[in-house]
Order: C-alpha cells, then structure tokens, then sequence
C-alpha cells in the first residue's frame, strides 16, 4: 500500500510526540522514561515521509540506514520487515532508536525540517526493534555463505557489536571479547536504565548470537591473551580492537581524592552494570546519596545521565555544575530538557577550584568559582573566564566528575608494534582503520576519543568493511 | 563459571582455594590479581593470586574472612563454582637481581608475598623473609616462604610464635645487622606498609608495597582505586598495585578504602543472619553448570 497522501497533506502532519512518563513520578524509578509511539502514532508518523529521490536523511546518518525505505514498510505495517531493512545497515536499532542524538544527524537532514518539524525517525527506528521484541521475533538480512576466516573483536560495546554484526552477515565467524563480565559495553556499564532499559541490549545481544556472533566476558586482551597470540595460536585472521573510552579524567584539584568523589565511570557502573542501586538485594555498594546533595561536574550526555541517576538514588539536591552557559552545553537537548523536568538545578558558569573534606577524609563542600564567557577559544565555544573574589563553598556529600576520558593503555601496552599518538590513542587509516600492524584495525573511541555510539557504531562498519576486504585479498 | 577444585583452611578465617581458570594460570605473573564475582548478584573484587599452575590449568587464592563476600567465599568447597574469574590483572612485580631483599607479610598479605619472594629467589636474591601476625595460629604459608627464603623470622604481637612484636621490629634488626638491603617488598595491612616506610625511609633503602584498594572493573575504566603516590593520583589497577612505599599517602588510602564501612557492615550482618540465599545462588549456579557443562567457557 503506497502513501495516497499528497506532500502538501503530509507536511501539514503534525510530528508525533513521544509519550513519556511524567517527571514528578519517573525521577524516584528506573524506569524507561519514553514509552514508545503506539502503531497508529507510528502510522502516522511514516505517512511524513516525503520520499525525497535523493534523501539527505541517509547522508546524515554515520551507518546509512535505509531511511525510507523502513518508513514506508512501517507505513505498509511490514514491522519486521522494516526491521530487517534497518538491520542490513544497522545491528542494534533498538539501541540506537533511543541514544542517537537524531536532531544532528539523520532528522537534523531531513527536508521536512526545513520548514516543518523534521520526520521522527528515531522514533520509527524505536517502534519497530520494540515491535520486533513484543512479538519475540527477530527481522534478520541474509547472511553470506561461510568464508572460513575467523575474526576476533576486542570490546562488545557499539563498536564491537556492529563490526560483529556486519562481519558476520558477510559469512566471516567472529569472537566478540569482553573485559568485564557482561557483554554490550558502555551500552550495559554507562547508559542508564531509564534511557536504554538493560533487557533490550541484551536482547539485541541475543540477536546477535542468534545470527552466530561467539561472546567470550572476562578476558582483558592485552593481560589475560596478547593481539599476537589471537592471531598465532588462537587462529584469528583479522583483529578488530573496539575497546572504548578508557581512563576517567579528574580535574587534577585539590581534595579529588576525598571519599565520596567519583568518576562518572564508576559511579554509573556501580548502579547500571552491579545493581548498587538495589543494595542489599546485590552485594556492590555506592555511595548513600538519599537525602544528600550531590554534584556532577561537566555537561554532556555522560554528565546527564549521572546527575538523573543521583536524583533516582533519591539525593535531596541534585545539581550539574558546568563553567559555561547552558547554551554551550555539548548534551543532547532531549537529555537537558528532561533533566530539568525531573529536577536536576543547573548551576551553569561555574567551576568547582577545590574539594574539601571533614577529618575522616570524606567531601563535605566544593569551592567554586564563578565564570563570564569571553571570546570563543579553539572549539568554538565562548571560553569561559573566572570572576576573581566571586569564590564560594557548596555543601556536597557526593560529587561525580564527568569530563571525558582518556585512552586505555592495556592493548598498546602489550602490543608493542601497535602504534599511538601522543595521548596513547591507536593510530589508524581515516578509511580503512588500518594500525600499524598488520591484519589489525582500530576504530571507535580508542582512535578519536570519546564520542557517541552511533560514531563508534559507525566506525565498527567501516572496519568490517576494510576486514572483509583485506580477508578476501590474496595474501 | 570457574570451578573450585580444592581447598584448604590455612589459619583461623583464612583459606586457600585452587581455582581452575587456565587462561589465567597461562599467563600469571607474580604481583597480578584477578577480580572476582562469586554469582549474578555479587560485587566484584580484586584477590591477588598466590600462584598458578599452567599445566594443570589452576590459580592459588588465598582469601581472609573480613566481609560478606570473602566470608562467603570461604563457605564454598570443592566442586563449587564462582560466576567470573577476570585476570591476570596489574603490573608484575619487577623481578631481577637486587642483592639482598628482604620480604615482609602481615597476616594474609604473606600469601601476596608469596610468588614474588618465589621469584626473587630464582632470580638470584638473598631472600630474607619476615612474616608477621597477631598470634601463634594466625601464621600462614611458613613452610611454603621458608622454602624460597634463605632466611625466614616469624614475629607475633603476643609473643606465642616466633620473636615477640612486630615485623618493624625485626626489620629494624636486619638492617643494622646486614651489611647492606637493597630491597624491602611489605605486603599487609595498611598500618604495617607505613610502618614498614618510616624504617626504611631514613636508611634510604628502596621500599615496595602492594596496595589492596577498592576496585570495581579492575582495567582502569572506573578509577575507584585511585591512590596519592608522591602527590599525584595514580590508578592501583594499571598503575600498580606496586608503588615505592616511600611516595603513598597511607591516610587516602586508609580513607578511602573505609569509603563504605556502613554498607559492609550491613551487608555482613544480613549474610551472617541469613546465608541461605547466597549460598542457594551458588548451587543454582553448579546445577546449572551441571546441565549445561559448556557454561564453563566464558559465554555466559
């Protein structure tokens, strides 16, 4: 059933608006704060679809989904079908259907938004992997005849997943290592509950070993087996390394080694991947935040998600510190927007100098310092410019630093013909993500530093693009 | 899953598991630990591996009693499987000639002492070792450091084994008896490590201590572990666990490692009250092995 709809009729559509739960009742619970387009919203929404001869959506999106080509099965009601159309670009829809950041990349291209509000195709994406998952059924591509060429990937985050997914697809068999216990990286360690619920990363990890993806946890490559051994004695022929975001950086302030000072890293891992927010149902704690003031410090998606999550651990004042303004800050606007539903106080232009401590060695305040904003520095951004006299201390029990990380030296370190840039980061080929040695490709955060996971998702297809390659060539 | 294959109780609250885990065992070098889950709702917890056997495919643990899960892992017996064995994690302890090197264990710390005294020993050192504990019955792995020592001295708080007092004591003695120490690796409780450095600091001998804070991931990604060596913040996990006793800042580390005194506590109190779901946990966990024996590879 093609659109009978005329453009004209479909850009006066109006754009379908998530449903979510409400603010007052969502910040005291983990639970999934958008619930999803129903069908008929789905519907509707898939009959905006201008059907561009040359959509610009595609051109947006770092993996190139198919755009129009799942929204019009949507609009046919071809569910799995628009799912499997996704998955041929795409191996975790449901995933990237909810972290995307879609308003600068495939919606931030559509025409529609030119005038109108852009087609919701993170929506879509969401509808169908939920589809799919509420049936127990999976839309899967056609899978190429084995190759015999054994490939193993080094991480199981966006990356590492995707690479997978694609190797496999081209009939390539691959190992997928993880360091930690519990495969899907930052997708299961970093991003929260409430915006990427645990049971669909495991879901689409299940697809994937559906599809015939080997998922080994608890091996650190590097420490517990070398890059040389997987591809001497372990019978690799290709490696992909995909280990991600590494080392938190701190401040570098006095008093950051106060008990009750964390790393965005660790105090999201806590409570997604060990459970602390259900102690003593599980054993690993973190620190009692009820009825505490707690600060993050920094931003970005990272920083939203620690200061929404200090908010459901039930702190009495949870605040995001950030030295510049509000329009500077590199979160997505959805992540802003919902924070400030919830509760979360922006304290915006101003930076922390110093954390302090009672005698037992645990925070008691922060001295901050307030900024103004001066010229734009190298990023772009207003640099932001202390208030000399504008010093004061903010009580706090907990403070969360959420700037980023830096690259994670267990692969390089062991792998001495792998070669890094100044800052320890894998060296790699723009195109192929070709290192320095040979038969090894790099790509994600560990080559450009921290970034989204549709990037790292994105470079995860580039690789198995260049791995396949390089497995079909000769020699 | 990785399956207990022995155990032996070594002292009051402290035991010694032999743990199959074949990668590990292949590549253990002294020094390393490995984190540790013992079922699907535990925490994770770094151990330092007191040996390894790469033939037979097993690692040593030697595990003190002191919170729910160590407690909880010296319940279990051969047989027993724990959920995930990750490893070997840390930098090894730099082996190689020193002269002469004296090795200090306080209480379980003599079992991280262990393979690097081991090791030092091959490498050609005079190995002098003292180990150190509060009483008679809780000395472990005498016969296994005498072995590998020239010389072993025991020393107790109350005097009910060996020279009365403490390792500091003794150091004390080898120092002005020995015509030169070029080494002194200590491994135990935190108070012991400085007293061990304040000895040591004047008479300018390189000091190496083993530093047992919290861990979450134990790769770096999380940097829960981080300690003040000479002043600037450095991560246990890939930094250490070694660093020149003389540069730790004891206090943070003291500190931060009582970060969660009222959770252990709590926990602890819940477990001894009633084990029984735990230790259900971990029979769940055999009979699922048991059905689906291909569980033991790491795809869970």
């Amino acid at each position: 059933m093609t659109n009978p709809l005329s453009p004209k009729e479909r850009v006066n559509l109006p754009r379908q608006e998530m449903p979510a739960q409400q603010p007052e009742v969502r910040r005291h619970d983990f639970d999934e704060v958008n619930l999803g387009l129903t069908v008929i919203q789905a519907h509707s929404e898939a009959a905006r679809c201008l059907e561009c001869n040359h959509p610009k959506c595609v051109e947006g999106c770092p993996v190139g989904v198919q755009v129009k080509e799942f929204v019009e099965l949507i609009y046919e009601g071809d569910y799995l079908g628009a799912a499997a159309k996704i998955r041929e670009d795409n191996v975790l829809p449901a995933v990237t259907g909810r972290v995307c950041p879609q308003e600068n990349q495939c919606e931030g291209k559509c025409i529609l938004g030119k005038r109108f509000a852009p087609l919701g195709i993170g929506y879509l994406e969401r509808f169908v992997a939920d589809y799919e998952r509420s049936q127990g059924k999976v839309g899967l591509p056609p899978k190429q005849p084995a190759t015999g060429k054994r490939v193993a990937i080094i991480g199981s985050g966006p990356a590492g997943l995707s690479a997978a997914g694609d190797l496999l697809l081209k009939g390539h068999d691959v190992t997928v290592f993880e360091a930690l216990h519990e495969p899907g990286g930052v997708l299961i360690y970093g991003i929260p509950e409430f915006r990427l619920p645990k049971a669909i990363v495991r879901q689409e990890i299940n697809n994937l070993r559906a599809m015939g993806v080997t998922f080994e946890t608890n091996v650190v490559i590097g420490k517990t087996i070398t890059i040389d051994e997987l591809l001497g004695e372990e019978g690799f022929h290709a490696v992909f390394i995909a280990t991600g975001a590494g080392l938190p950086k701190f401040l570098g302030i006095p008093g950051e080694h106060l008990a009750g000072v964390y790393s965005a890293n660790e105090f999201l891992t806590r409570v997604n991947l060990m459970g602390a927010n259900k102690f003593p149902d599980y054993d690993e704690p973190v620190y009692d935040c009820r009825d505490r003031a707690v600060a993050v410090v920094g931003a970005g998606n990272t920083a939203m998600d620690a200061v929404r999550t200090a908010l459901r651990l039930e702190a009495r004042r949870a605040i995001l510190l950030y030295r510049r303004t509000e329009a500077e800050m590199p979160a997505r606007e959805e992540e802003i927007q919902h924070a400030r539903e919830e509760g979360v106080e922006f304290v915006t232009l101003t930076a922390p100098l110093e954390f302090l401590g009672d005698e037992s060695g645990r925070l008691r305040a922060a001295r901050c310092q307030k900024m103004q904003l001066g010229e734009p520095d190298a990023s772009g951004r207003r640099s932001p410019i202390p208030i000399k006299g504008s010093e004061y201390e903010l009580p706090l029990d907990v403070a969360i630093i959420a700037l980023g990380t830096g690259a994670n030296p267990l692969v390089q370190s062991t792998t001495p013909d792998l070669a890094t840039d100044g800052r320890g980061y894998i060296l790699a080929d723009k195109e192929t993500l070709c290192t320095s040695k040979r038969g090894v490709f790099a790509g994600g955060d560990i080559v450009t530093g921290g970034a989204t996971v549709i990037l790292a998702m994105g470079a995860g297809r580039q690789a198995a693009k260049a791995i396949h390659e390089y497995l079909a060539s000769p020699s | 899953m990785f399956e207990i294959v022995d155990t032996r109780w070594l002292a009051e609250n402290v035991k010694r598991f032999e743990l199959r885990a074949p990668r590990v065992a292949a590549k253990q070098q002294p020094g390393q630990f490995v984190i540790v889950r013992v079922h699907d709702h535990g925490e994770r917890i770094p151990l330092t591996i007191a040996a390894s056997d790469p033939n037979a495919g097993t690692i040593t643990l030697v595990v003190q009693g002191i919170g729910k899960t160590t407690r909880l892992i010296n319940s279990l017996e051969a047989g027993h499987f724990l959920l995930d064995v990750v490893g070997p994690l840390g930098n090894p302890s730099e082996i190689r000639e020193y002269g002469t090197v004296v090795i200090i264990g306080g209480g379980v710390g003599t079992a991280i002492a262990w393979p690097t005294a081991r090791a030092l020993k091959k490498a050609g050192n005079r190995v002098l070792t003292i180990l150190g504990a509060r009483n008679k019955r809780l000395v472990i792995l005498e016969t296994e450091l005498r072995a590998v020592s020239d010389e072993l001295f025991v020393t107790t708080d109350d005097g009910s084994y060996g020279q009365r007092g403490l390792v500091t004591d003794k150091l004390q003695e080898l120092i002005r008896e020995e015509e030169r120490v070029d080494l002194v690796l200590a491994i135990g409780p935190i108070p012991m490590m400085r007293g061990v450095a304040e000895v040591t600091r004047p008479h300018g001998i390189p000091t190496t201590v083993s530093l047992n804070s919290i861990m979450v991931d134990g790769t770096g990604m999380c940097g829960g572990c981080r300690v003040l060596v000479g002043g600037e913040a450095k991560f246990a996990c890939v930094d250490g666990p070694e660093f020149d006793a003389h540069q730790v800042d004891y206090d943070v580390l003291a500190q931060r490692n009582a970060m969660y005194r009222a959770a252990e506590r709590d926990a602890l109190e819940r477990f001894q009250q009633d084990p029984q779901q735990d230790k259900e946990r971990v029979e769940d966990q055999c009979r699922l092995i048991k059905q689906h024996p291909e569980l033991e590879t790491n795809d869970q």
